[in-house]
This record gives structure tokens, sequence and C-alpha cells, in this order.
């Protein structure tokens, strides 16, 4: 097979998936929830990107002190109060998203470095390989959620880049068989065996065939996974393992605010409700997908 | 189905055992210096040389994996950095209130998410299923710390019904002997009727059992709905339907009966993952429990007891999944 060849090959095997993101954009806009949430996300995308640019108090989100202003309630200065050194904890919320969404997307795209390869090579090469691989993701599926996480920060000490690399820590193997599914299916398929029979090597097979064709799967179901990164994000945040003062995550937030509850209200509640939005946002998108994905609800 | 069960044994004493590999070698290889922690921050040199030796770190690592394992099988889970007490005999103290609050949070699981989950397949497609729908993904994304802080805000600040936290009153706590028969206060206080003690133990566990059971209230009602979906098109039931039977009666008899194999599956599968949290709530309501001991672990960093609670969660979680597994196994309907 020339270059050429493959080349239009390729672009062919483009063509229906383009075609087929556009039908999916255009069905998810149909549900008006997901569509509101798609809406949401955007909004929230831009604050991150702009935060430093948009929040009223930019100053606010290092170690500012001003003593003089702490504990303020809620008013048209500070529409959430100010916090223990009297920073506006609006400016903070807003910025959080910026702290949020950086940390989850790079922990699902560690996990994904980890995992997508090894999904792809148990897939291809099968036998012993794919069984150890396999049994090795068993192992660290059956550890409760978030408790992985916690013992490796404990070990590493906590900080917030250790809270990522313990996210992706546990979060790879659903990777892992993601794309070993796939790829056991794409073996088959008849591009793949052409490419065995001239004689490819398995890494050229895998990286340029296999991998290359489970990666729409795969950003599916990582931008589905992106709410529970971001809500292990906070929890470990809040336990003391992720970010560490004076970043302005909500996770962090909430667990210093639990010293003045529920006197100083306004404290918990901003940064919270900033999280659950965001994780709502997300899980709405993710549930439209899965609805269109699965043949059963499409067609309605 | 004897074989079925004896292969899922032991698929999960292998799982066990790779818990326990992972977090031996977490611990162990991973530089933490174990022995600095273990004799303090001012210890002489001489000092951390003993300790190397008592914590069996000069050990050869696979010597040390073995008598790990040795220790794990005789219940010995070593000791903790902060209280040098055997961990356990903390964890055996702990226990008992978080398995309390996790009965009553299931408890709630039960019997508000079924009768949704049912509602929600009889409306099918009306405003009451767009809203348990809402609800069971509004459910996954609360972040449970939070909840909690709101459930106090509301309960105790605003309304004052409700205590902030703890198992039972301070007052209750000075002036009556509390009993200990089953370490399930609620239980005990019945068992030896004192009411008073009863319901002030009952105010007290209600707001951290609501939060717990948000995350597992959602998850049954929608696969009670997914599976009464499934079932109300089968022929027996558009037979009785034309027998004339009740409606009532052919939605919580005939067609729940066969739909609760699927949520007795999720229930036991989603304990294991409120494990969780259940001890972020305890942190939030100072509950005396697991959860308590985590945080007050990950505080000081004390990694022999975090290593403790992660492999007894663990063991509890195989346990789960093993029940899981021999509910689907019941279901006469299903050949393995």
């Amino acid at each position: 097979m020339d270059y050429n060849h493959k080349w239009v090959q390729i672009k062919e095997s483009l063509k229906p998936k383009i075609h087929n993101f556009r039908e999916s954009l255009f069905l998810l806009g149909r549900n008006k929830l997901t569509a509101a949430a798609m809406f949401i996300l955007l909004a929230i995308i831009l604050t991150a990107l702009f935060a430093p640019y948009i929040i009223p108090y930019p100053e606010h989100i290092e170690d500012a002190v001003n003593m003089q202003e702490k504990f303020l309630e809620p008013s048209k200065e500070h529409l959430f109060g100010t916090d223990e050194m009297g920073r506006d904890i609006f400016s903070r919320t807003l910025y959080g998203s910026r702290v949020s969404l950086k940390t989850a997307i790079i922990a699902v795209a560690l996990a994904l470095i980890i995992g997508v390869p090894l999904g792809a090579i148990a897939g291809t090469i099968g036998g012993v390989l794919d069984e150890v691989i396999m049994r090795i993701t068993d192992v660290f599926l059956s550890f409760p959620p978030l408790l992985l996480a916690i013992v490796f920060v404990s070990t590493m000490g906590p900080s917030l880049n250790n809270a990522i690399a313990a996210i992706a820590l546990s979060w790879w193997p659903w990777y892992t068989r993601l794309v070993r599914g796939q790829a056991i299916s794409l073996k088959e398929r008849k591009f793949v065996q052409a490419a065995e029979t001239i004689g490819t090597s398995r890494l050229k097979i895998i990286m340029r065939h296999i991998v290359p064709n489970t990666i729409s799967p795969v950003i599916v179901q990582a931008s589905m996974d992106m709410g529970g990164v971001i809500l292990t994000v906070a929890a470990l945040s809040f336990l003391g393992l992720g970010a560490q003062a004076p970043q302005p995550e909500w996770g962090l937030m909430i667990n210093v605010s639990k010293n003045y509850f529920p006197d100083i209200w306004w404290y918990s509640v901003f940064p919270g409700l900033a999280i659950f939005i965001t994780v709502l946002v997300f899980n709405l998108i993710g549930d439209g997908i899965r609805e269109i994905l699965d043949p059963k609800t499409r067609k309605k | 189905m004897p074989r079925y069960i004896v292969k899922r044994l032991f698929n999960g004493l292998i799982v066990l055992l790779g818990v326990i590999t992972i977090t031996f070698f977490i611990a162990r290889v991973i530089p933490s210096d174990p022995a600095a922690k273990w004799v303090g921050a001012r210890a002489t040199p001489e000092q951390k040389a003993a300790a190397v030796v008592e914590l069996g770190l000069d050990q050869p690592l696979h010597i040390q994996y073995g008598t790990y394992l040795q220790d794990l099988l005789h219940g010995d889970l070593g000791r903790s950095l902060n209280s040098k007490q055997e961990i356990t005999t903390e964890l055996a103290n702990y226990l008992p209130a978080t398995f309390e609050l996790v009965i009553i949070a299931f408890l709630f699981a039960v019997m508000i998410g079924i009768p949704l989950g049912i509602y929600s397949a009889k409306k099918n497609g009306k405003l009451l299923d767009h809203v348990s729908r809402f609800f069971s993904i509004g459910a996954v994304s609360l972040p449970t710390f939070w909840v909690g802080l709101i459930l106090q805000l509301i309960f105790y600040r605003m309304l004052g019904w409700l205590p902030l936290g703890g198992r039972i009153s301070v007052e209750a706590s000075i002036f009556s002997t509390i009993p200990d028969i089953t370490g399930l206060l609620i239980l005990d206080c019945a068992l030896t009727g004192q009411w008073n003690l009863f319901i002030d133990a009952l105010k007290h566990i209600i707001l951290p059992a609501i939060t717990i059971s948000l995350y597992p209230i959602g998850l049954v009602a929608r696969m009670t709905r997914s599976a009464l979906l499934e079932i109300l098109n089968e022929d027996y039931i558009v037979a009785s339907r034309s027998y004339g039977i009740r409606e009532t009666r052919v939605l919580w008899r005939y067609a729940l009966k066969n739909s609760l194999g699927a949520t007795a599956t999720v229930v036991a599968l989603s304990m294991g993952y409120t494990l969780v949290n259940t001890f972020l709530t305890e942190t939030i309501f100072s509950w005396p429990g697991l959860g308590s001991y985590v945080s007050k672990s990950v505080v000081t960093l004390d990694l022999p007891a975090i290593v403790g609670i992660s492999l007894v969660s663990a063991f509890f979680y195989v346990i789960l999944n093993l029940i899981a597994d021999i509910i689907i196994a019941m279901d006469p309907r299903i050949r393995l």
C-alpha cells in the first residue's frame, strides 16, 4: 500500500465521522436540558479562560490580607462576601473554575496516556500479555474510589500535582478497558489485516491503525468523565490532600470555611455551588451523549 | 451455581491480594522515609536506626512483603504513627458508628429510591419522570461534603430542628450511661429501653444519613425505573392486566418482584461506592466513625493508618461485589 493511497483511505474514513459529529451535536442540542447544559459549560470555559481579566479583585487570588474587610456578608461590593483574610469570595470562586478545569483536564490526559496504549496493546496482541494487563486493571478498579488516591497522596505528600497524579493513577484502567474492547474488533478489520500481511510491525500497527481509530469513543468517554474527576479533585482538596493555601480551589475553600461554619455560611455555600453546577453540567451533557449513542433511545 | 460462586470468591481473593500488593508498594517503594515519621522530627540518628530495625525496614523488599502478608493474615495492620496503638484495635472502635450510619442511609435509599423509581416508570416520559432523571443526575453531581454543610445550615441554623453533629448530645452523654451492647447506638438504646436517648441518637443520625443516601437514592430510582419499564412490556403483565387485575397490584406485586434483583445489585454495589462519601460526611458531622479516623490520619499523614483503612474498605468492597454477584446468580432466569 503506497503512502498516497493510505492517505486517501484515512481521509475517507474521517468523512463519515465528521458528519456524525455534526449530527450528534444537532441531536444533543435537541434535548433542551442538554442544550442548556452546553450553554452553561461554554460560559464556564470562557470564565476559566479569561478569569484574570474579568474578576473584580484579581489581587485577592494570592495571599492578599485585608483584615478590616474579613467576613463581610454578601453585598454589592462583594457578591459572595469575603473570607477570613478579607478576600473577595466571588473573585476566588470564579478563578477556581480555572484551577478545577485545568486540573481535571491534565488528570484525564495523564490517565489517557497510561490507559490508551495499554488497552491497545492488550487488545491487539492478546494472549498472556492481555491477561496480565486486564488482571492489573481489575485490581485497580476494585479499590473503592478515591481511596487509592488518598493512599498515594499521603505517601507522596499533599499537593495539587500529586493529587492529579493520584487521580490519573486510579482512572487509567477505565480507558484501558475501553480501548481494549475497540482494539479487539478493529484487529479483525481488513485494513489491519492488510497491514499485517505486508509485514508492518506490531508497534506500527498499534500506533498507526489501532489507536487513531479508538480516539473518538475515548474522547467521548473522557468528556463524560470530567464531572467525576472535578468532584474527585474537590474531595481530595477538601481532605487537605489536593490544592494548598492560598490556591483558590473550591474544595480547599470549603475545607477552610468549615472552621467558621455555620456563622460565615457564604464562605461554604458559594464555592460548593460552583462545584455542583460545573459537575452537573458535565454530567447532563454526558447523559445526553449516552442517550444519543444508545440505539434504543436514539430514534426518539 | 456453586461453581460460579467459588470462582467469584477466588477472583475476590486475587483482587484483595492485588490491593494489598499495590498499597504495599506505594507505601514502601515511594521514598517517604517511614522510620523518620515513626520516631518523629526530633529523634537522634541512633533512635532512627533502631526504628529502621524495629519496623523491619532493613530487610530486603520481598522479605518485608512476606512479613507484611503474614501480619495481615493474623489481622495485624501495624501501628498508627500518631497514637502508636494497634490499627486493628482503633479500627474496631470506629467501625460500628460507620456501620450504623451506612445501614440507616441505605434504609433511606431503599425506602425513597424504589417508590421514586416505580412512579417514574409509571409516568414514563412525563414531568415526574424528568424530575427523577434530573434528581438522579443531580445526586451524582453533588459534592457530598457540601451537601452536609447545606443541610446543617437549613436544619440546624435556620430551622433549629436537628443537631449540628456528633452521635449524641453532650448533655445526654454526661447525664446518662450510654449503653454499649452491639456498638450500634440506636439499636442499643432500643434494647435497653432508654427511649429519650434513642430519640436523641435518632435525631443525630438523620442529617448525615440523608447526606449519604442521596447518591444511592438516585441510583436505586434509575435502576428500578429501567428494570420495571422492561418488565412492564412482558406478556405476563399484559395478561394480568387483561384479566382486570388492579394496576397497583400488577405494578407492586407482579412487576416489582422481578425487577428487585437488579435493584438489589445496585444497592450492594453502590454501598461500596458510597463508602468514601461516608468518610467525607462523617468529617462534616463529627461522626466518630472511620471517616473521622481517615481525616485525622490524613492531616498528620499517618500512612499505616491510612493503608489499614484502605485495606479494610477494600475488603468490604470485595464482599459487597461478591454479594452482588450472588444476587445476580440467584435469579433463576439467568443460567451461568
